[in-house]
């Protein structure tokens, strides 16, 4: 029952929120905070209290019949890995009401009924076991983010929101008809009509039709996550915005692409995924560079956390289909930790734009004199980012670039150079924006203690997983391991 | 004539009885709100009356018209549409000066004719229903008389609409030429032996009856009179031809098809897959640009309606049912749509530019919402009827493998996206001071409103209960 308690509480919140906010905004936001947070404890809790459970099996489950007629169950599971997406989409869910704190003025309770139900349906993504109810959840988180981006976004938010909707729209309409076509494949080989995984798991296919399926699935994961060449929504996408927007954005809607690659490309189509792991794992070493070169070129500095985002995407990518386990791993805690460090870098550029109302590397310069504490934050997540030893970032992506190794050396090695070029994109954000003469004479207030606790949280969070990252992996674990046996 | 033939007949003895009664009241005394509640009340009981028909369904009545249940299903969807209407009608021509008695006595006989359409198994039948919807549609279109535009759609749509119903007659000739019968049974029965078949009749008769069925489904190449006329007719004028007109049309095809097997020809199931790729290519791409709300769901009808072809063309166990839910729920859809344009409208004129809906949510937040889920279910996104409808029309193309027609399907409604989303970014806009508030309040507009919403997302979550409906309706159809 705890799983549809999940979803159920943010959506329930989302209407209260927006009823709420007719008589007072405060409300609206305290009650939208509120539901985030209890289903945030609630998923610790549960955490603590269950024992991770063997590889290919559900620590917990909620299933009933929905449609009989197709075989369709509203059937929600969850394992290691579900359960720390959820622990961090409640997490980010949290922070992006803080930080939408002052940010949002209009629309308020329409506001946080969209947040929160963005929210329900990135935990329906990261729940659902049955392939219906999972494109469900998928095309449903994105309208509630459409609307975010649309309304509460900055200068061009019209052309991005929709370019943002249309690219993940065809990307969900491809993966619908491979889920379909499975389907019958599955129907044609067994006489049942099924959508559950678990069923569809192991399913024999026609000569040739695995690999077309699987491209359905992997284009579709692919939109979101993003991977290069399908990445241009993205930077769009995120710079438009409003910061909560972008903090879901890139803490949890690209991970429900990598998800969906580790739960549904690799278990369903091993042979077909197989065959085409050296394509992904190339497609992602062009992700890691070319993410970080043009990271390095941009002025808008959204724009440029965007760009860093496809950076460190490819490597989750080329972790994911280098599929050793130490790759799968390093791609899994970097899924976690690129959500809280780029979250967080996104949290701090929005917070500068409330202050100065520019994203323009141009505008800024010296800002360390004017708030060393903002600063201080950006600092640390920038190197972060580009993978300081001892924060969680540089754990996922140094395990990924061990796990490639042994499968392949030229790309664990060009993949490397990525890491490189991260320092320079980062040093050059410190230098133009943060050191040096404060030219335009910026005098703004510091970070306010709301600021400030979602930032210490997210600093303890990275540090905690750069330091002692045990707890997590054997969490997720055995469905790596699972994965493994697959091979 | 028997008992259990009247039994089964009495849904459309209802209607004629109530046009008549509403025609002879009208002529002793108007009073528009009276018409509507007579209207409204016939239409209530020959829905009711549906149960009583079914008792005795299927039931042949020689030699024209089939009552099962699938033809009482269509029934169904033609009379509650048509309730929607008279509901619209009154909300929408109040506001107009002039008499408006007459609009739903025409509007009944069109009902009469759509009836008659969905459970005809004979081509006479079929002909005769078809000119029964056809007349009073050209007496709806312009019923505004005194404005330019009904008059030129009206016009416009007479003359393209006199020209079909001459293709569907000689269609009807040629048929009747090759196989001797206009009986759906025979003709099923002649066309199941191949090789006695005079496919040099067969084809072109085949292709003239889809010429004349596919202008009242607004199929490319038979679409041009589309945009015009769903612009220039009153708002829920144009809510019944998307509706009504379309749907007859629809489940009478379903029918010939279903029961002669002739896709099985394989010259025609080309033409049935170029119509279905060009309008679905055509509909979209034709509505992207479109400033105009009415017109732009004129080019998106005709998109849907090649979705619809597409599982008509998947045939097997799903085709038929697929079909027949994708009308559904664009009935429910579509209603919705230009319900919430009708309601809008006021005594000047509709509200049919995208630019009179900037920052409509922000002042009737209620309407907004509404118009958003009637986009969204247009664009198949879920918890909507229209995604259901989507997924079961992809359900149908993938297990029969029309994967040429699957992909286009795809592509087209990532691209049609584009221009409902238009929509709803402009009813989300800020431009506050575009947008008066409302006058007054009026309760059945609105009531109605709420209501097809609620039923839009009662498809779109729970369909099991409609679903098991259809396949039984479908199932009675050979």
């Amino acid at each position: 029952m705890m799983l549809v308690w999940w979803i159920a509480i943010l959506l329930v919140a989302g209407v209260l929120s927006a009823i709420a906010a007719r008589w007072n905004a405060t409300a609206a936001r305290t009650i939208a905070l509120a539901a985030v947070l209890i289903d945030f404890v609630l998923a610790l809790g549960f955490w603590m209290r269950n024992p991770v459970a063997g590889p290919g099996s559900w620590i917990e489950q909620a299933d009933w019949a929905w449609l009989p007629q197709f075989g369709i169950r509203f059937h929600l599971a969850v394992d290691g890995l579900s359960l720390l997406l959820l622990l961090l989409t409640f997490f980010l869910g949290a922070i992006s009401v803080l930080a939408s704190w002052t940010e949002i003025t209009e629309g308020i309770g329409f506001f946080h009924l969209n947040l929160l139900w963005t929210l329900a349906g990135i935990t329906g993504v990261f729940l659902a076991v049955d392939l219906f109810l999972f494109y469900f959840a998928w095309e449903l988180m994105l309208v509630p983010m459409y609307f975010l981006i649309a309304i509460w976004g900055h200068e061009n938010r019209v052309y991005a929101s929709m370019k943002f909707f249309i690219f993940t729209q065809l990307g969900g309409l491809l993966m619908l008809v491979a889920i379909l076509a499975l389907f019958f494949v599955h129907h044609r080989a067994t006489g049942i009509y099924t959508f559950e995984y678990n069923e569809l798991l192991g399913t024999v296919f026609p000569p040739g039709i695995e690999t077309w399926l699987m491209l359905g699935f992997f284009v579709a994961f692919a939109v979101k996550m993003p991977v290069v060449p399908l990445h241009t929504w993205l930077p769009d996408a995120h710079t438009e915005a409003p910061t909560a927007g972008s903090v879901l954005l890139a803490g949890l809607l690209l991970k429900t692409g990598a998800y969906g690659m580790l739960r549904f490309v690799l278990p369903l189509f091993p042979t077909a995924a197989h065959a085409f792991a050296p394509i992904a794992m190339v497609l992602g070493v062009i992700g890691i560079l070319y993410g970080a070169l043009l990271a390095f070129g941009q002025t808008d500095l959204k724009r440029l956390v965007a760009y860093t985002s496809v950076s460190h995407l490819g490597f989750v990518l080329l972790g994911i289909f280098a599929g050793t386990a130490l790759a799968l791993q390093g791609a899994v805690v970097t899924m976690i930790c690129h959500g809280i460090s780029t979250g967080a870098l996104f949290l701090l550029v929005g917070a500068l734009q409330e202050r100065i109302h520019s994203r323009e590397l141009a505008q800024m310069g010296g800002l360390w004199a004017a708030a060393p504490r903002l600063s201080g934050a950006a600092l640390f997540f920038v190197l972060a980012s580009i993978g300081l030893p001892g924060l969680g970032d540089f754990v996922g992506e140094f395990l990924v670039l061990l796990g490639v190794w042994p499968v392949s050396r030229g790309l664990a090695a060009i993949a490397a150079i990525g890491v490189l070029i991260a320092t320079l994109y980062g040093v050059r954000l410190v230098q133009r924006a943060l050191h040096g003469p404060n030219v335009h004479n910026w005098r703004f207030p510091d970070l306010v203690p709301r600021e400030g606790l979602a930032i210490a949280l997210m600093v303890a969070t990275l540090l905690w997983l750069g330091l002692y990252p045990q707890p997590v992996i054997r969490t997720f674990q055995p469905a790596m391991q699972y994965l493994e046996q697959m091979k | 004539m028997s008992a259990t033939d009247l039994k089964a007949l009495l849904p459309l003895l209802i209607v004629t009885i109530t046009a008549v009664l509403a025609m002879l009241m009208v002529a002793i005394r108007r009073q528009h709100r009276a018409t509507v509640a007579l209207t409204f009340g016939g239409l209530a009981i020959a829905f009711a009356s549906l149960w009583v028909a079914a008792g005795s369904a299927p039931h042949v009545v020689p030699p024209l018209l089939t009552i099962d249940r699938y033809a009482l299903f269509y029934m169904g969807l033609i009379f509650a549409a048509s309730m929607v209407f008279v509901l619209l009608s009154y909300d929408y021509f109040s506001k107009l000066e002039g008499d408006h008695d007459e609009l739903y006595i025409v509007m009944l006989v069109a009902t009469l004719g759509s009836s008659v359409l969905v459970a005809s198994t004979h081509l006479v039948s079929l002909f005769l229903g078809l000119e029964l919807l056809s007349v009073p549609l050209y007496v709806m279109v312009s019923y505004p008389r005194t404005r330019a535009l009904p008059v030129e759609a009206g016009l416009k749509y007479l003359v393209l609409a006199a020209v079909s119903a001459a293709f569907l007659l000689f269609g009807i000739a040629l048929i009747y030429a090759a196989v001797g019968s206009m009986e759906l049974s025979r003709l099923a029965t002649a066309l199941s032996i191949r090789e006695q078949l005079d496919l040099r009749l067969i084809l072109p008769g085949m292709v003239l009856l889809v010429t004349g069925l596919g202008f009242k489904l607004a199929l490319v190449p038979f679409h041009l009179w589309t945009p015009d006329v769903y612009e220039g007719a009153p708002a829920p004028v144009t809510a019944y031809i998307a509706t009504v007109s379309k749907g007859a049309t629809l489940g009478v095809l379903l029918r010939f098809f279903h029961a002669t097997q002739v896709l099985s020809i394989p010259s025609i199931l080309l033409v049935f897959w170029l119509i279905a790729m060009a309008s679905m290519l055509a509909g979209n791409l034709l509505a992207l640009l479109q400033p105009n709300i009415k017109r732009m769901l004129a080019y998106s009808s005709i998109a849907h309606l090649g979705y619809a072809l597409v599982a008509f063309q998947a045939g097997g166990d799903l085709g038929p049912s697929a079909v027949t839910f994708y009308l559904a729920a664009y009935f429910v859809t579509i209603l919705g749509a230009f319900g919430v344009i009708s309601v809008l409208s006021n005594s000047e004129g509709e509200r049919a530019a995208i630019e009179d809906y900037r920052g409509l949510f922000w002042h009737r937040p209620a309407i907004a919402a509404i118009f958003t889920a009637m986009l969204f279910s247009l664009a198949g996104i879920p918890l909507t009827a229209g995604f259901i409808g989507k997924f079961y029309v992809v359900a149908a193309g993938a297990s029969s493998a029309i994967w040429s027609l699957l992909i286009v399907l795809v592509v087209t409604s990532a691209i049609g996206l584009f221009y409902y989303l238009r929509v709803v970014v402009a009813m989300y806009g800020r431009a506050e001071e575009r947008y008066e508030p409302e006058p007054r309040l009026r309760p059945i507009p609105n009531l109605l409103l709420a209501g097809l919403t609620v039923f839009l997302l009662w498809l779109g979550l729970l369909p099991g209960t409609f679903l098991r409906l259809i396949r039984d309706a479908v199932g009675g159809l050979s």
